[in-house]
């Protein structure tokens, strides 16, 4: 601006720097970004392509062949997976959801303060440590892998998503909905179970199902507590396989065979999961509490 | 109305029973892991946490390696993390923060998220490995392919969604009118992101990457799948190592002597510990920031 003169519609040389400035760092943002999510997202099409392209009836309803002859599906670990997912929901929900609202209604008393600290740390713990914790308690003492210890890791897992999310949900229902019941003499136990508890309904179901989907694709804990089994079997107190524990071994695998199973069984598997995720997804956006 | 009154004292000793259940859990928790590692604890001694050799052939653990390998690949994959998240919070907190493209990629960060480690795995077996074995082979290191830097590169793509969303979250807290008052003064708007709203933002992002700090160093299938599980003290990130998740996915199931089996359950106490005490240092910072 100093340099005023007959070029007034030019910019100054330092703010033209400093406007190129911007656009470059305009630029660099979007290409980071698109690194970081482009190469990823192109990877899961590649699984989606090739696993679509494995999948048939056979794949999901035969059992596993042994190595050298054809074909083979992965029926067990899918009802594995089911299962295991079935017996944490079934520990994980009743308790998750009973704390949920304790930590709602009672969260500033100091047991409040005390179980939500254990709650958000038991979110932090890693998985692996939650399958050696299921291992302590139930594989050495019954002396053998079962579907039961891989089913209560999971619940260890899921329980904390449960419990935060209920409590998010209950926090943000107003406080005249239950003035409202207790002034028409509801009692404290029916406004609730009858009142709090279906309008957060939908807050509620959503936590669950993001629990199940984090459930449903954990690996690490069922190394040693589920383990794994090339049979089918429904008797939770057996060694019992599922879908990720059957990626993690076909993947790593030297055969070629086996490689092109894992990629089937990773495309089932990522099916239930972002399939979940999306659900989740839409009972949010529906079903948001508006009051 | 006795009956009610009955069933109300029940119902509020059902919430409290509720509440003291998982404080228990996690009581119990770090009592039988310590429980069932204490005769190791005594075995091993304090040259667990100093000592370099893991051989279960001679009975001897010492964890060094794996805290070694833990911290590297964490490191080198928040760093990676780092940079691309906060590209991708700028993008989504600042640049787009509504519109077709903006939901877009929050759907895409979404979708990153909800991937099952086990796939990622797969995936680094499948794309990155062979990738950094030709970077190697162009640096003139040994072509193992597996390694240190493939699993924190792999672990950078898994933890940069949950960074990235935070980011997002916190960059979106930073009040308007403090931007609007450098944009009126002629700042322009990159400048405004440097010179206020990232600084403003500053302790928010810090613990966000704690949390994912968190998240990587407990991380196990993935880089079990990719490390190349050497159990000897590198710092060379372009060799193969492990990690202590690693370590006891790939042990525990074959842990034949009780100190073995102890050892990798002391192993988790201590990852348990460190994850825990990160992820309260990240809460704390990130909820001072939500506070201010």
């Amino acid at each position: 601006m100093k340099k005023n003169g007959a070029s007034a519609p030019r910019l100054d040389p330092a703010v033209a720097a400093r406007v190129r400035g911007d656009f470059v760092f305009r630029a660099l943002v979007l290409v980071l970004s698109l690194v970081a999510t482009i190469p990823l997202l192109l990877i899961l099409v590649f699984i989606i392509v090739r696993g679509a392209s494995s999948i048939n009836w056979q794949f999901i309803s035969e059992l596993p062949k042994p190595m050298g002859e054809p074909g083979g599906g992965i029926s067990n670990a899918i009802v594995g997976t089911l299962l295991l997912v079935i017996i944490a929901t079934v520990v994980s929900v009743p308790l998750g959801v009973i704390a949920g609202i304790f930590l709602s209604e009672h969260g500033k008393s100091r047991l409040g303060n005390v179980a939500r600290i254990s709650v958000e740390t038991l979110m932090g713990i890693p998985s692996i440590v939650l399958g050696i914790v299921a291992y302590v308690w139930i594989v050495r003492p019954m002396g053998h892998f079962s579907a039961l210890s891989g089913g209560l890791s999971l619940a260890m897992i899921m329980l904390p998503v449960i419990t935060l999310s209920t409590e998010e949900t209950l926090l943000m229902i107003p406080l005249t909905l239950r003035e409202a019941a207790l002034a028409l003499g509801v009692s404290y136990p029916r406004t609730i179970l009858r009142v709090i508890l279906p309008a957060g309904m939908s807050g509620i179901i959503t936590g669950i199902l993001l629990a199940v989907a984090r459930g449903a694709g954990e690996t690490a804990p069922l190394l040693f507590t589920s383990f794994g089994n090339p049979f089918m079997t429904v008797n939770i107190l057996k060694p019992m396989a599922s879908l990720p524990h059957t990626i993690f071994t076909y993947a790593t695998s030297p055969y070629p065979e086996w490689q092109t199973l894992a990629w089937g069984a990773a495309f089932v598997l990522l099916v239930i999961v972002l399939t979940l995720n999306i659900v989740t997804k839409l009972v949010t956006s529906r079903w948001k509490i508006q009051f | 109305m006795k009956s009610e009154r009955s069933s109300d004292s029940a119902f509020r000793t059902l919430l409290v029973l509720g509440g003291i259940a998982v404080s228990v859990l996690l009581i119990a928790i770090f009592f039988s892991l310590l429980l069932s590692s204490r005769s190791a604890i005594v075995a091993n001694g304090y040259r667990f946490l100093t000592g370099s050799t893991w051989d279960p052939v001679i009975d001897k653990f010492q964890s060094l390696p794996f805290v070694i390998g833990t911290l590297l690949t964490s490191l080198v994959a928040l760093v990676i993390a780092t940079v691309l998240s906060l590209a991708l919070a700028v993008l989504m907190g600042e640049y787009f923060r509504s519109g077709p493209f903006a939901s877009v990629m929050r759907t895409a960060v979404e979708l990153l998220a909800g991937i099952p480690s086990v796939v990622y795995g797969f995936i680094g077996l499948f794309f990155f490995v062979p990738a950094v074995r030709v970077l190697q082979t162009a640096l003139g290191a040994p072509p193992y392919g597996v390694g240190i830097f493939t699993s924190a590169l792999l672990l950078a793509f898994m933890i940069l969604p949950y960074s990235a969303s935070i980011g997002r979250e916190i960059i979106s807290l930073v009040p308007a009118d403090l931007k609007e008052a450098a944009l009126s003064l002629g700042a322009t708007p990159s400048e405004t992101i440097w010179k206020i709203t990232l600084p403003y933002a500053r302790s928010g992002i810090l613990g966000g990457v704690l949390l994912s700090l968190g998240r990587a160093l407990g991380e196990t299938m993935a880089v079990t799948m990719v490390i190349g599980n050497s159990n000897s003290l590198t710092l060379n990130i372009l060799g193969p190592g492990n990690t202590m998740a690693s370590v006891i996915a790939n042990e525990f199931s074959e842990a034949s002597s009780n100190v073995y089996l102890g050892s990798l359950i002391e192993i988790a106490l201590l990852l348990f510990v460190i994850s825990t005490l990160i992820n309260i240092a990240g809460k704390i910072v990130v909820n001072r920031m939500a506070a201010a």
